[in-house]
């Protein structure tokens, strides 16, 4: 099992519904958020480009914030989803400081917080909330390890990149493009 | 022209606009646990060397600063934490991927250590001290193994010493901090700054131009690494040729070609190299230069390198 998300960021509109049906689902603190929209415009006038992607954490194969934890608290967890166990995360800050794609933060009760990509639902059968609340249907959420799944299938048919490659982190957020 | 805007939705405290997660605990404690670092190297190994009595300062007073300068530093070490109560996590696991997990054990070990030199030196501060009862038969079995508490010291020291370097070089998000050269350069720094202990404490006039000499190597050692720091980053992926223009015409250029390299390094090279001349110069100010200079360093690697980045 792999589970990975995937972004089509032609049909996302950056509506935001995405982020506040993570954080009603996952209780995140006021002022915080464990996904986000990002709109980059790029060009010249007129030849101008935009893209519109909802950022989340994105499950490396390789995730640096799992490897520098000190205790044990982030981990790789079922479908090779990274996870966070509050109650062994110390708070040092090394996975914050470690993920190229900030999408880690202290959260209030001293513990670091992040995408779960909605695990607890995903074991019901559910898609995370925010694949679920997309009113685009942009999102693709499944297992990488089944060929047949809507997300093999999307990234199969289509163009695709995952976010800084470079960096070496072997993320599991695809965008369609 | 290319124009490009981002909006991000992004505003997690601590995290956007920039990462802020570290303040100033990190930095400090890394300062102090050089400065231990470097005490305890050069108190071992000039027992290693049988050179006790020449370097009596290094071994028997300047080393009663280590386990003071430890239990600060572990106490911004607690501060830093946001989960304070769970900080024993630490010590249920050993975690070799993570440089932090080497420093947590690593200071279980040199912080008992440095109490236990102090304990055995005592009486190079109060001649008339006596350990009582079963403290006494403590102190003669750990005098009878000085030699293996100072091979375990030197060793351990090295280790501290480096590590300060690699909690921040371990970090391939932050392109600043990415460079092997961190490890070295924050070792060689807390060297130096042991060695500047030293010379503000040795009595003996001897071994202080010693430590002038060695602190002059080391502060030449330190140049070389920042020249050779700075190359890599030049020569390397664009977001570390940026990291790097944070001190070549960015917002921290003034502060540390100033403040660590001209007055931490370069002044107090020269005014070390004055001293060896003969020159009269009052030993404070070299080896507090160098102090404040490898307290600058740490702050400002840590507060730029989390202003360097990959995305946005």
């Amino acid at each position: 099992m792999r589970y990975a998300m995937a972004i089509d960021t032609k049909k996302c509109v950056g509506c935001s519904d995405c982020v506040v049906a993570c954080q009603t689902e996952n209780f995140v603190p006021i002022g915080y958020c464990r996904d986000w929209v990002v709109e980059i415009v790029d060009g010249t006038y007129p030849q101008l480009e935009m893209e519109i992607r909802s950022e989340r954490c994105c499950h490396c194969e390789n995730a640096p914030c799992v490897r520098c934890c000190p205790t044990g608290a982030s981990h790789i967890s079922d479908g090779g989803t990274v996870l966070v166990k509050p109650n062994k995360c110390i708070g040092c800050g090394a996975c914050i400081a470690s993920c190229p794609y900030d999408a880690r933060y202290p959260h209030p009760d001293g513990h670091v917080d992040k995408c779960t990509f909605c695990l607890h639902r995903v074991k019901q059968g559910l898609d995370p909330a925010c694949v679920a609340a997309c009113p685009t249907k942009c999102m693709y959420f499944g297992d990488l390890d089944n060929p047949r799944s809507d997300i093999s299938m999307a990234l199969k048919k289509r163009k695709w990149k995952t976010l800084i490659p470079e960096a070496g982190t072997n993320p599991q957020l695809y965008y369609l493009i | 022209m290319n124009e490009v805007t981002i909006i991000s939705g992004r505003m997690n405290p601590r995290v956007d606009p920039h990462l802020e997660i570290w303040h100033w605990e990190i930095p400090f404690y890394l300062f102090m646990g050089g400065l231990a670092a470097g005490i305890l190297f050069f108190a071992a190994m000039y027992v290693l060397l049988n050179k006790e009595e020449k370097f009596s300062a290094a071994v028997r007073i300047t080393p009663h600063l280590a386990p003071f300068v430890l239990v600060i530093g572990l106490i911004a070490l607690l501060l830093d934490l946001n989960h304070k109560a769970y900080f024993w996590q630490l010590y249920t696991t050993i975690r070799l991927q993570s440089p932090m997990s080497w420093g947590a054990w690593v200071l279980m070990l040199i912080t008992p250590i440095s109490f236990i030199w102090s304990a055995i030196h005592i009486r190079s501060i109060f001649p008339e001290w006596e350990w009582k009862g079963v403290l006494k038969t403590v102190e003669s079995f750990f005098v009878k193994q000085k030699r293996a508490i100072a091979w375990i010291m030197l060793f351990s020291s090295v280790i501290l010493g480096i590590y300060t370097g690699i909690l921040f070089s371990a970090f391939n998000a932050r392109p600043l901090w990415n460079t092997s050269i961190l490890g070295p350069l924050f070792l060689v720094s807390g060297l130096s700054t042991g060695a500047a202990m030293n010379i503000m404490l040795s009595k003996d006039h001897t071994a202080r131009l010693t430590f002038s000499r060695i602190d002059l190597m080391l502060i030449g050692i330190e140049l070389f690494l920042i020249v050779h720091m700075f190359m890599g980053f030049l020569a390397s992926t664009q977001v570390q040729i940026d990291a790097a223009e944070l001190f070549l015409g960015g917002p921290y250029t003034a502060v540390f070609w100033v403040l660590v390299v001209g007055m931490g390094l370069i002044l107090p090279a020269i005014l070390e190299i004055l001293e060896l001349k003969k020159y009269k110069i009052p030993v404070f100010i070299p080896a507090g230069l160098v102090l404040i200079g490898g307290l600058m360093l740490r702050f400002i690697i840590a507060y730029a390198g989390q202003e360097s980045r990959w995305l946005y």
